[in-house]
């Protein structure tokens, strides 16, 4: 049954798949989710700041990328941000934005509003004592924010956050839609080009599998020791 | 990093809008003087005017056409460098992609026609096509009535695509029309047995099945669903400064023996990456439309009488 | 900014001869909603059967849920209807193949099953962690009355826990929505393919993309208010989940 096929295509275009695939999945992944984290914070501060227009923003902002398949959200952005970009310098023409700058707006304003729902759950399950105590010694709210609930809610949170980075990883290879050379496109192209569509999925598949399965491992051993300190 | 100093470079050229220019270009020539960049659009699997080799670099008969033209660009803006970037696109974001500003000029096998020039600009023509299928000789489809109740693909955002839909209504031929991202898609429904025809250009047909495993199992039907129709490259609308310059280029390319010895270049010799000939010599009605450069939409135009 | 907007083109007829461009948009949402509720049937039979294994006091039951919820967690959606659509056919032999790829509506069986499938292993999850949130005590009373495993989770532990995992499984379900349109790149004509295909033959880009958008935001709110009713129709009152 396997004999037909040609699984050496695999090893030919290793270096293709690897160095320019998997770095742009990889970037795109890392910075996806610290834009991710520290919008998703922002948001959430501004949903649990008391003022209601902030509040309402945040919430509509949260909702509606919630409501939107990825998919779309990739052709909006992709074709929308040099319009945002002419808008924001004032300049007379629209912006050029490549794939990768792109996609990264893209995947930070979506993965975003994920992020806010975790930090908002981790903000708000520090005990009330904290946030008074910091009160009573005299910290300005924002000193407050940075120096103790923060970091107790991105402690608390951590695993939930990394587990979301896994599935941001795994939502990477929908740039797919665009012919966007990610890891999953790079395969693609290779899988076209020879017409080794078996080869080349099956190989994209288990390295997923692979960098998937290893992190969740990793996060669960996290989640165990974090689990253990409490 | 490159990418952020691009940003740099548009957000400074962006507030130094004010400074006067003592030529006062507009459009592409001013965004390329400010820039330094000129970004050429290019395709993935358009053999061989647009197409990726082994390193995965684009080459092609638009691509050495753009080239030209981005040349003569050189020339008329006095530049002592102009960066030439590359940018990927497929039949479905060619035309946004160029209206947002992420390419310049879409150099593959665009069709130029009159619903297109709403939105966009072509220059000369550099080839003639007409929508074919392609199909296996086994399953003996000759005309576009035989394609009636089967699956069909196509690559979304053509032409062809929209041909074959046009068909399917007026001739309510019950067709299943699959559409792909690409032309490389299209025709692995057929390697694949997915689908029992690819509608696409017939230039890009004959590249596909002679570059394929099997040559000899494809036949290309000799039934088209449009007239011989122009390539051209693809530029921004109300952009007349940069359309002459291109228009300029491409004619007195296409005028001189250069442009001969291109087109034999891409379709009479071996093109990489497997050196395959296409073997296809210049019609007629290209070679009136070399000699007398047109960027005329209307597929009778090029009729030679 | 160059793009010129034309809010009317949503009237003007469609090359596909089926009407308008509205009309377009709205056969694939039909489309997206058909695909949805079967990928998510698919989702609750094969979720649920996985998830009461996961807590069944069986070691083996417990290690091929384990086994399954990892296989289909760890590969991204897209990857997985690559490998449905594409690589199945070829591997089995080649009659079967042809058959499977020659069936007329391949891409929404193929995006069925593999949502489906993809989805089943979230809602395996959430039946486990639903069927361990139970009081210890349920379990314990129903051995204590003589009733047998199957009917200890069949009349005391599902009813429950189903009523408990409602709001978990809404949203699972406007997930299971939202990823159809992954099925788009194997082919299936749902409303974001639909909205591209729009904005190539009419090139209006934002207009397609809005309507696209307004019709997503229009199911989600039609899903989280009739399940608003499914869940106060289900509640029990006296319960967290009953009010």
């Amino acid at each position: 049954m396997f004999a037909s096929f040609d699984f050496d295509v695999i090893r030919r275009s290793l270096g293709y798949l690897f160095f320019d695939g998997m770095t742009f999945t990889l970037t795109l992944t890392s910075l996806a989710t610290l834009g991710g984290i520290v919008f998703g914070t922002l948001i959430a501060l501004m949903r649990l700041s008391g003022y209601w227009l902030l509040g309402r923003i945040a919430g509509l902002y949260v909702d509606l990328m919630r409501s939107l398949p990825l998919v779309l959200v990739i052709f909006w952005f992709y074709f929308l941000v040099p319009y945002i970009g002419q808008w924001l310098t004032g300049s007379s023409r629209p912006v050029r934005v490549g794939a990768f700058a792109s996609s990264l707006v893209t995947f930070t304003l979506f993965e975003a509003a994920y992020f806010s729902e975790i930090m908002r759950a981790g903000i708000q399950s520090i005990s009330k004592g904290q946030p008074a105590a910091a009160q009573a010694l005299g910290l300005t709210y924002s000193q407050t924010m940075r120096y103790v609930v923060l970091p107790q809610a991105f402690r608390n949170m951590l695993p939930v956050l990394l587990t979301q980075t896994i599935v941001l990883f795994q939502d990477t290879s929908l740039v797919y839609v665009l012919s966007i050379p990610d890891f999953l496109g790079a395969a693609s192209k290779v899988a076209q080009r020879d017409g080794r569509l078996v080869e080349m999925y099956l190989f994209a598949a288990v390295v997923y599998f692979a960098i998937s399965c290893v992190a969740s491992f990793g996060v669960r051993r996290l989640q165990a020791r974090i689990a253990f300190v409490h | 990093m490159k990418r952020l100093r691009m940003m740099g470079l548009v957000l400074a050229a962006g507030f130094g809008a004010a400074q006067a220019n003592a030529e006062e270009l507009t459009g592409t020539l001013k965004k390329v003087k400010e820039t330094g960049v000129i970004t050429i659009g290019y395709r993935d699997s358009s053999i061989p005017f647009s197409y990726l080799d082994d390193n995965q670099k684009p080459i092609g008969f638009a691509i050495d056409i753009c080239l030209k033209i981005v040349d003569a660009v050189k020339k008329e803006l006095k530049l002592d460098r102009l960066a030439v970037e590359f940018n990927p696109v497929t039949s479905s974001t060619r035309i946004p992609l160029l209206a947002n500003g992420t390419i310049d000029m879409e150099c593959g096998s665009t069709t130029n026609n009159p619903d297109r020039l709403k939105q966009v600009a072509f220059t000369n023509t550099h080839f003639l096509t007409a929508t074919r299928f392609v199909s296996k000789k086994f399953s003996k489809l000759s005309s576009i009535e035989d394609l009636k109740g089967k699956s069909v693909a196509s690559t979304s955002g053509t032409t062809n695509i929209r041909q074959l839909t046009e068909a399917n209504a007026a001739r309510n031929l019950g067709i299943n029309i699959i559409p792909a991202k690409e032309h490389a898609e299209s025709f692995l429904m057929v390697e694949t047995d997915r689908a029992v025809a690819a509608v696409l250009d017939d230039i890009l047909l004959a590249s596909f099945a002679a570059g394929s495993k099997d040559p000899e199992a494809y036949v290309i039907s000799t039934d088209a669903f449009s007239k011989p129709e122009p390539y051209g490259i693809m530029l921004r609308r109300d952009d007349p400064a940069f359309k002459k310059v291109a228009d300029d280029a491409t004619a007195a390319l296409y005028r001189s023996p250069e442009g001969q010895t291109l087109y034999d270049k891409w379709f009479m010799q071996k093109i990489p990456p497997k050196g395959l000939n296409l073997n296809v010599p210049i019609g007629a009605e290209l070679k009136k439309a070399f000699a007398k450069p047109s960027d005329s939409p209307d597929p009778d135009s090029y009729k030679t009488m | 900014m160059n793009y010129h907007w034309n809010w009317r083109v949503f009237w003007e007829p469609a090359p596909n001869g089926t009407g308008t461009y509205l009309d377009m948009l709205l056969s694939g949402l039909v489309l997206t909603i058909e695909t949805a509720i079967c990928a998510w049937v698919i989702a609750l039979i094969f979720g649920a059967v996985i998830g009461v294994l996961r807590t069944l006091p069986s070691r083996t039951g417990s290690w091929i849920g384990f086994a399954y919820v990892e296989f289909f967690r760890n590969m991204p959606l897209l990857v997985q209807l690559f490998l449905w659509f594409f690589v199945l056919p070829e591997i089995l032999p080649h009659a079967w193949g042809l058959w499977l790829k020659q069936i007329p509506n391949a891409p929404f069986y193929t995006a069925a099953i593999g949502i489906g499938l993809f989805m089943s292993a979230r809602v395996a999850e959430q039946t486990r962690a639903g069927i361990n949130s139970l009081p210890r005590g349920q379990k314990l009373a129903a051995t204590a009355l003589g009733l047998t495993t199957a009917q200890t989770y069949r009349y005391v532990l599902l009813p429950m826990t189903f009523r408990i995992m409602l709001p978990p499984l809404t949203s699972e379900f406007l997930s299971t929505i939202k990823n159809t349109s992954v099925a788009i790149t194997i082919g299936l004509v749902e409303l974001t393919a639909e909205a591209r295909a729009m904005q190539e033959f009419s090139f209006q880009v934002f207009e397609a993309f809005t309507a696209a958008t307004v019709l997503y935001l229009l199911v989600n709110i039609v899903v989280v208010i009739a399940m608003r009713f499914v869940e106060r129709g289900l509640a029990i009152p006296g319960y967290i989940t009953g009010k």
